[in-house]
């Protein structure tokens, strides 16, 4: 039977504070265990929470870039079960009356198809403590509370359960890694778990509009995992259905790196949390000139960038996806595109796509500290639009660069790179290889014409790549048929 | 009667409570006569009162997003129990 996939994903993303949401604690990544707690955020009796301003400042951020209705008044609600990672018995986080509703994300899939996500809501919360099980502190009978995250402010973007396939899924989180991104409201570290992601996976025979039951898939820290998680339990409840088995509503946790999803919590721990409105904490007004405000501030958009990257500089589709996919990525490329000028923007895209990602992939640096500058790359760019260097050279040129951080001019120079323009230098090449190369050039003769790409290699070999290939090849040609 | 046998025995659930026999007969009627003189206010008409979200008439009381909260001298001393750094606590798996 012909099955198809119905995810919704839960994100949530951990907010760039310096502060925790409710108190005045380091949110920062790290830091020895229980360092960056108070006595807010370890639930001492009688104390009180107070909302940290920027928290919502950032969340009407996003609210905005996704088009969300942000409503005018919203409050916080207690959450409540028992948890060791949780000191107050609940989590502060937001019910009936979220800050945003809707909204909607934009995907483009690999063949070029757009896909409209919407969101159901967007929330605030606090994060829990974090856990730590079995014998890394040298003692297996017991688990270990580190409090430093409980209290760091959390975003929980929920998706209507739009998605159908595993590469919609991994696209629309990567989507809002940028998003998040661009709106410098959360790093994005997947492996620090700034940002996070629950599944809901549920299938249905294709062409049927009720939903099947659906599971849960929690611990995907990559986007890899992402995808193989779902991949794999659309396949688990696939093969169940098939069998004549039923799905059972239950949380699967994602076993890296065994792969396959475990079951987690069967229903008899099935949540009843108990929400009701934090009395500790007064109702949040959002009013217009706030809204003004935020969006006086707002960068440009992940979209909008991507259009005008397609429009300005005439690129595809997927050029300016991959370009604009990181703030700094566009602005690197936007200011080589600049110096190299408008007619090279697509060499310039190629080159920044290609190369510039692989060294900073072998260097592990991000693209603000990439050894080889804008300005370096699009001078590299002029020298092969002006055929100073051939495309081929300047790969070593590039390389030299990224090496030594040295300006491509003078690479050219110090290593003799220029490419050979003299006639009378490449006929003699061409000459020396036709010599020594006689069987070769009777069977060439004898109508073996494939072998002109032998020839050039020769001759590119004997200058050692300065000459025009395009030169070589046109001179070959009329040499043998001589 | 405004809560049930039932009732009690879920809510102690939640609450990580064992309770007696006794006790669970004892608080059913009590936490049945509570909710029955809560349940006085129904007789108000409220259809034009709008739902109240916090007894205080304020919005909006925030702190600014800097590290400033006091650090406890001890944490080890107010645990139960600690250990390198850590709370100790019985194991869970998740």
């Amino acid at each position: 039977m012909d099955f198809e996939t119905i995810i919704g994903l839960e994100v949530h993303a951990q907010l760039k504070t310096h502060s925790k949401i409710f108190c005045g604690s380091s949110a920062a990544f790290g830091g020895a265990p229980n360092e960056h707690t108070c006595t807010v955020d370890l639930g001492l009796p009688g104390v009180l929470p107070v909302l940290n301003r920027q928290v919502v400042e950032f969340t009407i951020r996003i609210g905005l870039a996704v088009g969300a209705k942000i409503v005018p008044s919203c409050r916080f609600a207690r959450k409540h079960y028992f948890y060791p990672d949780l000191p107050k018995g609940y989590q502060i986080s937001q019910y009936e009356q979220p800050i945003c509703e809707g909204g909607e994300i934009h995907i483009f899939l690999k063949n070029g198809e757009e896909r409209i996500i919407n969101l159901t809501r967007i929330h605030m919360e606090e994060d829990a403590g974090k856990l730590i099980h079995g014998d890394e502190i040298g003692d297996a009978s017991h688990s270990f509370v580190d409090l430093n995250r409980a209290g760091v402010p959390l975003l929980e973007i929920v998706s209507e359960p739009d998605l159908r396939t595993a590469e919609e899924a991994e696209t629309y989180l990567r989507k809002l890694h940028t998003l998040v991104r661009y709106l410098d409201i959360c790093d994005g570290n997947m492996q620090e778990g700034s940002l996070r992601c629950d599944a809901n996976i549920s299938i249905r025979p294709r062409g049927t509009d009720n939903f099947g039951e659906k599971v849960e898939i929690k611990n995907m820290n990559s986007f890899r995992n992402l995808r193989r998680a779902i991949e794999y339990e659309e396949e688990r409840q696939r093969a169940t259905l098939e069998a004549g088995g039923q799905i059972i509503q239950e949380t699967r946790l994602w076993d890296d790196p065994s792969g396959p999803t475990q079951p987690m919590r069967t229903k008899e721990y099935a949540h009843d949390y108990r929400y009701f409105p934090d009395p500790d904490l007064v109702p949040l007004q959002i009013g217009k000139k706030w809204l003004n405000e935020v969006r006086r501030k707002m960068p440009e958009l992940p979209d909008d960038k991507r259009e005008r990257f397609q429009k300005e500089y005439k690129l595809p589709l997927y050029d300016a996806e991959v370009l604009t996919a990181e703030r700094d990525l566009a602005d690197y490329f936007e200011k080589a595109a600049g110096a190299a000028g408008a007619d090279y923007a697509k060499l310039v895209s190629n080159w920044v796509m290609g190369d510039v990602l692989r060294v900073l992939n072998e260097k592990k640096a991000d693209i603000e500290n990439c050894p080889v500058t804008a300005d370096h790359l699009a001078k590299m760019i002029g020298l092969i639009g002006d055929g100073t260097i051939s495309g081929k050279i300047a790969k070593s040129v590039f390389d030299i660069m990224a090496d030594t951080g040295k300006d491509p001019e003078t690479i050219v120079e110090e290593q003799g790179l220029r490419q050979i323009t003299d006639t009378g230098a490449i006929e003699q090449a061409v000459a020396d290889v036709l010599s020594t190369n006689p069987k070769e050039t009777e069977r060439y003769k004898g109508g073996e014409k494939k072998l002109i790409g032998f020839f050039v290699g020769q001759v590119m070999k004997a200058t050692q790549g300065k000459a025009n290939p395009q030169a070589v090849q046109e001179m070959l040609r009329e040499k043998l048929s001589g | 009667m405004a809560i049930s046998r039932e009732d009690v025995l879920h809510v102690s659930k939640l609450a990580r409570l064992e309770l007696s026999e006794a006790e669970i007969e004892k608080f059913t009627g009590q936490l049945g006569d509570i909710l029955d003189y809560i349940s006085k206010l129904n007789e108000l008409d409220t259809k034009d009162v709008p739902p109240t979200a916090h007894v205080l008439e304020i919005t909006n009381v925030f702190r600014e997003d800097k590290v400033d909260a006091p650090r406890i001298g001890s944490i080890e001393e107010i645990a139960p129990e600690f250990h390198k750094g850590h709370f100790r606590v019985p194991k869970v798996i998740e």
